[in-house]
Formats: structure tokens, sequence, C-alpha cells
């Protein structure tokens, strides 16, 4: 299985090769890898129900495994992605025939699919988030493909923002989940549900989880990337953003319904959020003009259907939501494919500009119209199919609200799936219609394809439902299901609710047709205040919050820093010593006159340090102090230390007059500005709190055991007899490298700021 | 800063500064001394031209960039560890070699000694670039010399 993730990285590599080579035919090289995954999975059918698993070591010791899992849920994922793959590869071939850039293309989407497999296919949680995130940097490519458009770099940001502040969420979400479930495997949580939902952490290890999920599924109220998303060539959208990637929320979600699903919180959270998406959706999508923007907010939708058929965490929804989503993906696939050759041979997806193209592009008309068919559930194609099965789980959820919503859906859906397939092709012939021929073949494969499959299994469902829905629709309920689909279904009142609706639908789309642009033009102040704008509001309000707390912590003036820096060692010093119990002691007997005298000297230096009007006196007085430091050195016994700090001393004097000569005069007025009351306080309190450490470490008894180690060992086992040398160069030399790496550092990063300030004055 | 005085002293001083330094580097290892403090009595004598002959006499006296002495010491420090490296021995082992000179005198070499006369050109290069670099920087606006 490792294999199977790996091939599409593989072909990544091969991509830019194979372009240059054989040019716009190396999509039919490329689309070799997904029909091998798409036969490889096929094969394996037979194992679905009971799961193959594999497992190669990755990080060992942090128990992380690249543990991948074939079952029900992720075979109908991966054939999903491989088969669409495989079209969606051929499709962009023609597409983006000519393109400069296709090699690049490939790259990104043979990527995106390697992502997606993993995605599907882990078992292991840290694997899991991997490939997630690699979904959305891919998809960030992908968006952002047509880079010299700033719409489309917009996009991309947007969408990798939204989706990745997610998958912090969801980072966070599956650790908890691994805490409270015990375990990093997939399989494992699955069976652990009971330990799931009775742990301390379920509702935070949920929220977490399905924050992330909504971002990446498009969920109201972070839907607004993925209308945004459609600024990407059509193949990725009729890839990423309605058939595949926008979908890993929803297999999490999915995949998790046995651990997680069940309770109050899991089924109110997933019902709400679900209906206001698939029905903001809907509306949303009769509102937009441009044809690829109505299939993106009817995705969105779609989405929003998904969680919806999910929340209920019952056998029927399982089976409802597995069944929707290979409908769905089916569909929605041919749509995009079918929109963008629309947009690709008549120049414009407005539909305002668009009417009588079934003469110029009959085939791409069929796709459109059985898809939509489909789409809106008429009988004969595979929507009439799944929405049987969703009718009964809505039913079984509890009455009136849940089919109340899945009716008004079906009603919006029909009145779409006539501005989708009939607007743009039958009635008078457009301006642009008639300039329209049909798409190449390479872009009529894909939308034939899948609109073949819709009307296929439509008519013969029992040709999925045992092979592919059951084991799927088992694996999201966590118990073993049958699902049976049912071409021909007894009259009763939800069958007569279904004729209502469609009815209904077809009412409201001749209404739409006069009356669409009235509540554009009365809803527009409405929409341009949505989630949308929020996005914008929220990029700009983050983008002032790091400007302020950057001059706040950043101001470039060294007192800030040096008060904060100093404040904070008090703050942290003092939590230390409230902690502890502190003495003190006092050793002031046998003190010489000497000593008094350095001190008092080294102390009146520094009193004059701090009150000095001009640079040159506090630089001396400075000075004076370390000379009065050096001495004490002196007194102790220390003659390394002292002509070290001598030394240091005298160098740090000359660096100082040197900068100082540079600079304007220093005046006390000239600093008014600065708090010299809280830095005063700031320094006294650092005093303090130095003489306090110092006398409480004078009343611990010295271990005396170290010194005397160096000092017995330092002739026989280093040939010196200077103890401090020996220590600098033999026994810690590793220290004292560091150090001198540290001067040679500091010394560079010196030299590099006087540099900037000379190239900054050349340019003035 | 073209004090006469300050120019024929260091002209005396200064050597004799560097001879200190080099002593205090020599005997360090088992009196007051080392290459840390031998450094910066070099650097001191250098910085002392500096002052007087102004920071052309700082690159004269050390002949390569002052960067790259700071930049060779650190090397030498290295390279003194790989002795006792290569011989399988923990990193910066000190290694000696007592060369005898005759008369019972005795001259002892070692990697600390080789790790020393890194540190000691470490300091220097590194203090006397920044001398240097700020020497030749032009006053701020015209501000008024010293304080």
């Amino acid at each position: 299985m490792l294999t199977v993730v790996l091939a599409p990285f593989f072909a990544a590599l091969a991509a830019p090769w194979l372009v240059r080579r054989l040019d716009r035919r190396a999509s039919f090289v490329l689309a070799l890898v997904p029909v091998a995954i798409f036969a490889w999975t096929l094969s394996r059918l037979d194992a679905f129900a009971a799961g193959l698993t594999d497992v190669t070591p990755w990080v060992p010791g942090l128990d992380v495994a690249l543990a991948f899992r074939l079952d029900g849920l992720s075979g109908l994922f991966v054939l999903l992605i491989s088969g669409i793959g495989t079209l969606v590869v051929l499709y962009a071939g023609g597409y983006l025939a000519g393109h400069p850039m296709l090699g690049r293309f490939f790259v990104f989407l043979m990527l995106f699919m390697g992502a997606m497999l993993g995605l599907v296919l882990a078992d292991d949680l840290i694997a899991l988030f991997v490939f997630w995130e690699l979904t959305s940097l891919a998809s960030y490519l992908l968006v952002g493909f047509q880079s010299e458009k700033p719409a489309a770099r917009r996009a991309a940001l947007q969408a990798l923002l939204i989706t990745g502040t997610g998958g912090l969420a969801l980072l966070a979400g599956l650790i908890l989940a691994a805490i409270a479930g015990g375990s990093w495997r997939l399989s494992d949580l699955v069976l652990a549900g009971e330990a799931i939902r009775g742990h301390g952490l379920y509702l935070p290890a949920m929220g977490l989880i399905v924050l992330g999920s909504f971002t990446k599924s498009a969920q109201w109220p972070f839907h607004s990337w993925l209308p945004g998303a459609m600024q990407a060539p059509t193949p990725v959208s009729a890839y990423l953003h309605s058939a595949t990637m926008v979908k890993a929320g929803v297999y999490l979600l999915a995949r998790l319904d046995p651990a997680f699903g069940g309770t109050a919180a899991w089924t109110t959270t997933l019902l709400v959020i679900g209906g206001i998406t698939m029905l903001a959706g809907l509306v949303l999508a009769l509102l937009e003009t441009d044809l690829k923007l109505v299939l993106a907010w009817t995705t969105v939708s779609a989405l929003g259907a998904l969680v919806f058929l999910i929340g209920p965490a019952t056998e029927d929804s399982a089976r409802a939501a597995m069944a929707f989503l290979l409908t769905h993906a089916l569909y929605k696939g041919a749509l995009f494919m079918a929109a963008g050759n629309v947009d690709h041979e008549a120049g414009t997806r407005d539909l305002r500009d668009l009417s009588g193209l079934v003469r110029a592009m009959p085939i791409t008309f069929a796709a459109t119209a059985v898809s939509s068919a489909s789409m809106a559930g008429f009988p004969l194609s595979l929507g009439w199919v799944s929405k049987a099965i969703t009718k009964a789980a809505a039913i079984e959820a509890g009455g009136f609200v849940p089919v109340a919503v899945v009716t008004f859906a079906t009603l919006l859906l029909v009145a779409i799936a006539g501005v989708v397939a009939i607007e743009p092709f039958l009635g008078r012939k457009s301006e642009a219609a008639k300039e329209a021929h049909e798409a190449p073949p390479s872009m009529l494969v894909g939308p034939l394809a899948l609109a073949s499959l819709s009307l296929l299994f439509g008519l013969f469902p029992d040709l999925v439902s045992d092979a592919v829905l059951a084991p799927a629709a088992s694996a999201v309920a966590g118990v073993p299901l049958a699902v049976e689909a049912k071409v021909i279904k007894p009259f009763d009142w939800t069958l007569g609710l279904t004729l209502v609706a469609f009815a209904a639908g077809a009412a409201l789309y001749v209404l739409w047709q006069r009356r669409a642009e009235l509540w554009r033009d009365r809803l527009e102040p409405v929409l341009s205040r949505g989630p949308d704008a929020g996005y914008d509001h929220a990029l700009v309000g983050l983008a002032r919050l790091a400007a302020w707390q950057t001059r706040l912590w950043q101001p470039g003036l060294l007192h800030r820093y040096t008060a904060a820096t100093f404040a904070v060692i008090v703050v942290a010093t003092l939590a230390a010593l409230f902690r502890g119990d502190l003495r003190l002691a006092f050793p002031l007997d046998g003190l010489r006159l000497i000593e008094i005298a350095v001190m008092a000297l080294t102390a009146a230096a520094a009193i004059v340090a701090a009150i000095a009007t001009t640079r040159l006196l506090a630089v001396t007085a400075l000075g004076m102090v370390g000379i009065g430091v050096a001495l004490i050195f002196m007194l102790f016994g220390a003659p390394d230390l002292a002509i070290t700090q001598f030394m240091v001393e005298t160098l740090v004097v000359v660096l100082l007059a040197l900068v100082l000569v540079r600079l304007p005069g220093f005046r006390l007025s000239a600093t008014a500005d600065r708090p010299r009351a809280l830095h005063a306080a700031i320094a006294g309190a650092t005093g303090l709190l130095v003489i306090v450490l110092l006398l409480g470490v004078l009343a611990e008894p010295f271990d005396s055991r170290l010194s005397e180690w160096f000092a017995r060992t330092s002739v026989p086992e280093a040939f010196g007899h200077n103890i401090v040398n020996v220590i600098l160069v033999d026994f810690r030399a590793i220290d004292t490298l560091g150090e001198i790496i540290v001067v040679f550092a500091a010394a560079l990063a010196g030299l590099a700021a006087i540099a900037a300030r000379a190239t900054r004055r050349g340019a003035r | 800063m073209s004090s006469l005085i300050l120019r024929a002293g260091t002209r005396i001083l200064a050597p004799m500064m560097l001879l200190l330094s080099v002593f205090l580097l020599w005997r360090g290892h088992n009196l007051p001394g080392g290459g840390f403090i031998g450094g910066l009595v070099a650097t001191s004598a250098i910085a002392l031209q500096g002052i007087a002959f102004g920071p052309e006499a700082i690159r004269r006296t050390l002949v390569v960039p002052p960067a790259v002495v700071a930049g060779v010491g650190v090397l030498i420090a290295v390279v003194a560890a790989l002795p006792a490296a290569l011989a399988g021995l923990p990193f910066f082992t000190g290694l000696w070699l007592k060369l005898d000179l005759g008369d019972g005198a005795v001259l002892p070499l070692s990697t600390p000694l080789l790790f020393d006369i890194g540190v000691y050109l470490t300091v220097i290069g590194g203090v006397c670039a920044l001398i240097a670099a700020l020497e030749e920087e032009p006053s701020l606006e015209g501000g008024e010399e010293g304080g």
C-alpha cells in the first residue's frame, strides 16, 4: 500500500521531464498511475469488508508509523481519487494544452493525488495529519497556479490560511483523541468509542477535530475560500474542490463517527452547521451568474449535506452519506468538466451571455443534462437512488425538520439543475454560442464517463451497493451493514413529497428566469458582508495586531530592551525566591579597611554613572565601577579574573569613546522622554535582588567538591598550575570554544550593523 | 587625534604590550595569564595604535583583515580538538608533546596551548574588527565632538 501512496509522488517527480519530452501527450503516461491504482483497488474489492492493513515504520522512536488501512470507507475514496484522477489528468492535457507551465501543473496535481491517497489510507494519526497538510499545500499551489492573477493569489492564500488554521486545530484534536482513546491508530480509536466518549477530553478533542474538518470541507462560516478557489484551472476545481479534497473533512468525520458520534454535542453540531451550509449554499448558487461559481456553491451545499447526514450517526444516515458521496462525486466532477468545456470553447462562463449551445456542443450538453438530473435526483439517475436512501434516513432521524430540509433542498436543486443544464444550452443562440464548437476528445472523455456512470448506477444500483457502498457504510457506522438500493419504489407519501418538490423546483426555475437580476441587486449589500468580507477584516486586523505588538516589543530603543530584560529577571527570580525558604547570612566580621574603601569607591562611581549629565562622565564612571570590581577580584585572590576585568574595562572605554565621538552631544534634557523613575526602580530592584541572592548563597554551606577536584587533578592530568586556565583550555574547553565562537559571531554582527549604516548613508 | 605625546608614547608602548601579551599567553597554563588575557592585552596595544595613528594602523599591524584573524582563531581552536578525536579519545582531550632540548630543559607543546592560541587570535581579531570599523565610521550629522 505504501507503493500505492508513493507512486503519484514519483510521478510528480517525473512529470516535468515527461512534459518536456511528450508535451501534452504526457497526460496519457501520467494517467497510467491512477489507472493502476484504480485497478489495484478494484482487485482488492473483496477485502473492503474485513480491511487490509500495511505498516511501515517511520519514526519508531516516537511510535509514528506509515500505517495504511484499506477498508470500505477508504476504498470508496481511493476509487474516487484514482478514478476521477485519471479522467482529470486526461482532461487537463486537453484543457491546458500548450500552456507553458503544463509540467509544473502536473507536478502539483500528482503531488495532490499522492497526498490525498495518503490521507484516506492513513491509519496513523500523525501520518494522517501530514498528508492532510500536504493536500492543503497542494491546493494552495494549484489554486494559485495562474499566479499572474491577483485574484488567484488571494484565493490561494485564503484557502491555505483557512484550511491551515483548521489543520492546527485538527492536530491538537488528534493528539487529544489519541490520549483519550489510548492509541495513535484510527483503527483502534474506532473500536474505543465508549472510552473516548466517556473521557474528560472528549469535548475539546471533538470540537477541535470538527473545526479542522469544517474548514477543510468548507462548512459555514469557513466556506468562503471554496468559491474563491474557483480561480484555479477547471480540472483542479473538478478534482480538488468538488470530488476529492474538500471531502477530506467529510471523510474524517465519517471515519471518526464510530468513535465520536452518538452524543448530543456531535449530532447537534453536525446537523446545525451542515444544515445551514447546505441551504445557504443552494440559495447562493441561485444568485450566481458565473457557471463555475454556481457549481462551487452547490458543492458547498453538498458538503453541508454530507456533514448533515453524518451527524445522526445512525445506520441509515451512514448509508445515505456514502450513497450521496458517490453520487455527488460522479455528477459534480462531470458538471465541472462540462463547465470547463463551455468556458474553453465559448470563451465565457457568464450565464447571462450563454444560451443555445446545444447545437455546437451536443456531447457536453448530454453529459451536463444527465449529471444535472442526477443532481436534482430525477428518476433513472444515481441521484434518484441516493435520494431515496437519504429520505429514509431523514425520516428515521426524527420526522418533520430533517424531511422538510431534504425536501426544500430537492426543490432548490431542481431549479439549479435548470440553471446549469437548460440556461446555457437551450434557447436562442447567444453571441458566444455562435463562435463555439465542441471540445476535443480528451475533454469529453471525463464528463461522458462520469455521466454514464451516474446513469448506469442509477439503472443498476446493485453494481455498487453491495460491493462498495455497503462496506463504506459499515465502516462509518462501525457495524456491518447492507445497503438496499432500489430503482422502483412503491408509491407512498415521501414519493409524493418528492414529486411536489420537483414541480415546485421547476416552477421556481421558470420564475427565477425573470426575477434573478432583481434579487441579485437586492441581496448584494447583504452578501457583501458575509464571511468572505470577514476574512478580509480578520487579515487586516491581524496585520494591525502584528504591527502594534512589534512596535511594543521591538521599538529599537536600547533602554527599553534593557529595562524589559532586567524587569523580567527581577520578576522571575522573585517568583523563584518566594517558592523556596530563603535564609540570609551577614558575614560582616573581619571586613578589612581596604575592602571597605574599594566598595565605597565602586558604589560612589556607580552613583555618579547614574546621575551623570554627559556621556563622557557616565562612561568614565562606569569604567570606574569596573575597575572597582577588578580590585575586589584582586583582593580575594583571583588575579586572572582581575586582569581580564581590567583589560575588558579598558577596551570598553575605548570602544565607547569611539562611538561617543560620533554621536550628537548628550544632555539630560535630550533624554527627558525616558521614564527615569521607572528605570531607577528597575535598576534598584535588580541591585537589591542580587544582594539578597548573594547573602542567601552565603547562608548555604559551600560545596567545595568541584574546586577540590580541580585543585587535585590540575597538575597530574593537565600539567598546569593555573587552575583557571586549565579549566578554560582543557577541562571545559568546549565551553570556551562556544564562547570564542560567540565573540566571533558578535564581531561579525557588529561589522554587519556598521556596514548596513554605511550602505544606507551611501543610498542617501 | 594627533597628539605628539600619544604617538611617541605609542611607538614605545605598543610593541612592549604586544610582547607582554605573548608572554601572558605562553605562561598562562601555570601562572596568571592565558589566551584570553593575552588577547585582550594585544588588542589594547593595537587599539592604542589605532587611536594614535588611525584605523589604517590597525589593519597594517594585523596584515590580514581583523575578521579573518578572528576566523582563523576559531579554526585553530577547533583544529586543536582534532588530534584527540582522531586518536579515539574524547573530544578536546589534551595531548602533550614534551621536547627535550638538552641540559634538562623541556619544551612542553600541547593541544591546549594550540587552543589557547586560537582564543588569543579570536579575541584580537574580533575586537579589533569592531574598533577599526568604528574608527572609520564618520560622525552622525555633524554632532559635537566628544561629550
